[in-house]
């Protein structure tokens, strides 16, 4: 499918510059922290960046282009920042859990023992 | 004939979103939303509570405005490189909301700002067991989740 680049003012393409590159940035930011971080948790925390900061920016520039571009209000972008940021956690948590399980059957001291109130 | 009307009516929203609307897409989509209404109350889910909805917008700005903070300091974090050692760590934070629902948003949304996640929900002790990538002082991030997002959740959630 081959979009026509569309026309934009002056101050929209500035806009829709900027918030590329912001978003891109945060994603790229996010992706070192994940190779240099430590451990597997604080790992955890670095693509966040990409899909909270990095997704929201890189679809506002989307939203600007394509409204002044083709003059009319597009913004079935939110649908994607939203499915993205409810769905990105479930995964997240999944892996994080996996791991605490993992390092607990291990019995690794760095993490925090299972506290059972009730015996099992 | 329409058992959970907020998802029926989110459902047309979407679909005249994705179609573009048309009055041909407003029927379609009202068509979707009923079946999708009665498919879900088949599933027989258990039904939200929401007391306080109109607390919801409220909500969601201050998620927006921490978000964009957390991706500040986070990115701040990364790019500063020398950090000093056991900065993170481990956080296991009593919580008094019950409802499935309102966990549920909570759990998203500690785990989509950077700088947080949610690791392990107890519903026994009713702790939740979060991840910090930043953890200076602990009773503040305690506080910060229990009167930033819980008191809101309490409210809406009643």
């Amino acid at each position: 499918m081959t979009e026509q680049v569309l026309d934009l003012p002056l101050w929209a393409a500035v806009a829709v510059a900027i918030f590329l590159i912001l978003g891109a940035l945060l994603t790229l930011i996010g992706t070192i922290g994940f190779l240099r971080l430590p451990t597997f948790y604080e790992r955890l925390h670095a693509p966040t960046l990409g899909t909270s900061g990095g997704v929201g920016a890189i679809l506002l520039a989307s939203i600007i282009y394509f409204s002044v571009g083709t003059g009319r209000l597009v913004i079935h972008e939110i649908l994607i920042g939203l499915f993205v940021s409810i769905t990105t956690p479930v995964t997240f948590m999944l892996l994080a859990r996996a791991a605490l399980h993992r390092d607990r059957a291990e019995r690794n001291p760095d993490v925090p023992a299972k506290v059972h109130r009730k015996p099992v | 004939m329409l058992p959970y009307p907020i998802l029926s009516l989110c459902l047309v929203l979407m679909w005249l979103l994705l179609n573009g609307f048309s009055l041909g897409h407003l029927l379609l989509g009202v068509l979707v939303a009923i079946f999708a209404g009665w498919a879900l109350a088949s599933l027989r889910p258990d039904k939200p509570k929401l007391k306080k909805w109109y607390l919801l917008p409220k909500l969601f700005g201050i998620v927006f405005v921490d978000v964009i903070r957390s991706n500040i300091a986070v990115s701040w974090l990364l790019l500063k490189g020398k950090r000093r050692k056991d900065s993170s760590g481990f956080l296991l934070v009593p919580l008094e909301i019950e409802d499935p629902t309102a966990l549920a948003i909570m759990a998203v949304i500690l785990t989509a700002t950077p700088g947080s996640a949610w690791l392990e929900y107890d519903s026994g002790d009713k702790t939740v067991l979060i991840h910090v990538l930043d953890l200076i002082d602990k009773e503040t991030w305690i506080n910060t989740i229990k009167q930033r997002y819980e008191a809101l959740l309490m409210e809406i959630f009643a």
